[in-house]
């Protein structure tokens, strides 16, 4: 992975020692709460309903041990014991002082960690394919360019100061894991006819309010054009995007108002000016940050095969864990491994600081000191030798995380909602607690198969409920929490946006709201393997709703 | 009825204004019953807030519930007592505090 330099090393001790300054001067009383306010958002810091929150960044979800066990320290020693891993890749702490911070900050400086661009109208951590390096059916690693525009982006002073917050995701691979178009930019990393490497390019894609599926704005990008092309959209964005409505901020707007073609034009226009100059990436500097990336030395480990065959005839739960959250290496002595973080019953994407241990000693002992972080809210052992997958499982078992639930109804993707965030209408942890109760049954859910079920605690999506195969969204109505339902949304490369079936429940209702659109998918699916979200864009809303509203739909 | 409520600087800690302060704990709140009460506990806010005391000020509407108060609204609730799925964590896990919800 990849390793601070010299001057990543100075930047961020000095961010830390002037953020350290201000926070100092802000207990002291010399600054007000208006002047430091964007200072600390800068470094990741947030209020939310308890207490102050900090989103500490975790590039592209790549980390190794030593992060890990330093992210489980901050959870032990200035937190409660335990760290919310969000959609973003990113970790939060619900419970940090102010006074504390600066602590935190260069505990996490001292492991080439830091909060900075988590928060503010700049360039967010860029995301990526959570099996980048590790899936069989990747055309390259897509990290080493997100790597690349983290780098770009760092305090940008050009692009610090955008109309709104920016995301940017990347995926090597043509199934997309990484949810490209929802996002301000998707990249799609593949090669042309030539063998080249470069980019399929998406624009103007996003959830919260308006949710909007990206554009693609051009097929293919030669990578070395990545930085110059990114700026061309940029700059495009930072002239025009608008300043005056902060709900009308985003580039989707944008790029929605002035029409694909159009924009596409602008930012060929302004690139036709940057192209071939500067920004241009020479091959040298892309292969020696590709270097950070080189696969680790997977040595050949045949006797995986037998191993597994008669570890299955051991142990059913062992078999089913394997079934669910194990995935093809391309190396076929290997698997990945998928580390739920959504025990039954449990908040989904939390974890204590012993299981942030746990994972941290796997990864060193089993899986090459590699861990990633995936936007569904798990953790992920990307480079596991199938003939350690037993091990792993039982030290998985051991620190409570062996939930063999990836992909299913339980594998539930919920925001902190109105139990901690400020900006919440309604729960969200509680409704996914209660569902995943009604739907522990492993063979049910393994029944009802691959069904993403997410949800959010106010329209700002950060649960992604719009791409959810089944979204909630909480809203407040009469000062009582209620929740809408949407269907056939999607997040991958076939996005779709979920619609709104109808009226939406009461946090009473909510669940049986869910096993009634469940009976009916299983009852109307023509095969166990016609998948929830194919039978929905077979059948679309109607029977869901006779379901749901039995007695009012025709009345309506 | 309302009840002065903010966060505390140095921590974030939520904290109510009562006869003695703020404390940390909505209990024993100091309750305005008209618009002369909302006044001066707003004036009290304000000047907590530019004294660098506290931060997210506002003036929230409760109830008296068999003597004890109790926010209106479900946010206030959860604020007073903590999140409501772990009843280990904020306002709650101390002695003599209610759960939200
Ligand atoms: S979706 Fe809303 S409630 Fe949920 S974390 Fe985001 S802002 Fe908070």
């Amino acid at each position: 992975m990849y390793r601070y330099d010299e001057f990543d090393r100075d930047f961020v001790s000095a961010r830390v020692a002037e953020f350290a300054d201000q926070v100092d001067r802000r207990l002291a009383g010399q600054i007000t709460e208006d002047q430091f306010r964007p200072l600390r958002l800068m470094n990741g810091v947030y209020l939310q309903l308890h207490a102050y929150m900090l989103r500490v960044a975790i590039p592209y979800g790549t980390l190794n041990a030593r992060q890990m066990r330093m992210l489980a320290h901050i959870a032990r020693t200035y937190d409660k014991g335990y760290g919310h891993f969000t959609t973003r890749q990113n970790i939060q702490y619900n419970w940090p002082a102010l006074s504390d911070m600066p602590a935190i900050l260069a505990d996490l400086a001292s492991v080439e960690m830091h909060a900075i661009q988590t928060s503010g109208n700049c360039i967010r951590n860029v995301t990526a394919d959570h099996f980048a390096g590790a899936a069989a059916d990747e055309v390259a690693d897509p990290r080493p360019y997100a790597e690349i525009l983290r780098q770009w982006s760092s305090v940008h002073p050009e692009f610090s100061y955008l109309p709104r917050k920016f995301k940017i995701a990347v995926t090597g691979a043509d199934r997309d894991r990484a949810a490209i178009q929802v996002h301000d930019i998707g990249l799609h990393l593949k090669k042309d006819g030539a063998g080249r490497l470069g980019f399929a390019v998406y624009v103007g894609g996003g959830q919260g309010r308006t949710p909007i599926i990206a554009k693609k704005i051009r097929d293919f990008l030669p990578e070395e054009h990545l930085l110059s092309y990114t700026t061309a959209i940029m700059r495009v964005y930072n002239l025009h995007g608008r300043r005056d409505n902060k709900y009308k901020a985003r580039i989707k707007i944008l790029v929605h108002e002035t029409g694909t073609d159009e924009f596409a034009r602008q930012v060929e226009a302004e690139w036709s000016s940057l192209k071939d100059g500067q920004l241009t990436l020479p091959a040298a500097d892309i292969r020696a940050i590709e270097a950070y990336f080189a696969p680790p030395p997977l040595v050949a480990r045949p006797e995986g095969d037998e191993a597994l065959m008669l570890a299955r005839l051991d142990s059913r739960s062992f078999s089913e864990w394997l079934d669910q959250n194990v995935v093809t290496h391309r190396n076929p002595d290997y698997a990945a491994v998928t580390i739920s973080l959504k025990g039954i019953g449990d908040a989904p994407g939390d974890a204590t600081d012993e299981q942030m241990d746990g994972v941290a000693d796997l990864a060193e002992r089993y899986a090459f000191d590699e861990i990633r972080v995936s936007h569904e809210q798990n953790l992920i052992l990307p480079h596991v030798a199938r003939a350690d997958l037993e091990a792993v499982y039982d030290e998985l078992v051991r620190i409570g995380l062996a939930t063999a639930n990836a992909n299913l109804i339980t594998d539930i993707i919920a925001c902190p909602g109105l139990d901690y965030c400020a900006l919440a209408n309604a729960r969200s942890i509680p409704v996914a607690q209660e569902i995943s109760k009604r739907f522990a049954a492993l063979d049910r859910q393994r029944d009802i198969g691959e069904l993403k079920l997410k949800i959010s605690g106010c329209i700002n999506a950060c649960g992604h409920h719009h791409v959810g195969h089944i979204g909630i969204l909480g809203v407040e109505k009469k000062g009582a929490e209620l929740y809408q339902i949407t269907l056939g949304g999607s997040g991958d490369e076939n996005t779709s946006i979920g619609e709104i079936i109808g009226r939406g429940f009461g946090p009473e209702e909510i669940t049986d709201a869910i096993e009634t659109i469940v009976e009916t998918y299983l009852a109307l699916r023509n095969a166990p393997t016609e998948r929830f979200i194919d039978a929905y864009r077979r059948l679309g809303p109607q029977p869901f709703k006779e379901a749901l509203y039995v007695g009012e739909v025709r009345a309506a | 009825m309302k009840v002065l409520t903010a966060n505390r600087l140095i921590d974030g800690e939520a904290v109510w204004y009562s006869a003695d302060g703020w404390r940390e704990t909505l209990e024993g709140a100091e309750i305005a019953a008209d618009k002369d009460g909302e006044a001066r506990l707003e004036a009290i806010g304000a000047a907590a807030f530019a004294a660098d005391q506290v931060l997210d000020v506002a003036i929230i509407d409760v109830a008296l519930i068999d003597g004890a108060i109790v926010p209106t609204r479900l946010r206030e609730r959860i604020r007073a007592a903590g999140p409501t799925n772990r009843n280990d964590l904020g306002k709650q896990a101390r002695p003599h505090a209610v759960q939200a919800a």
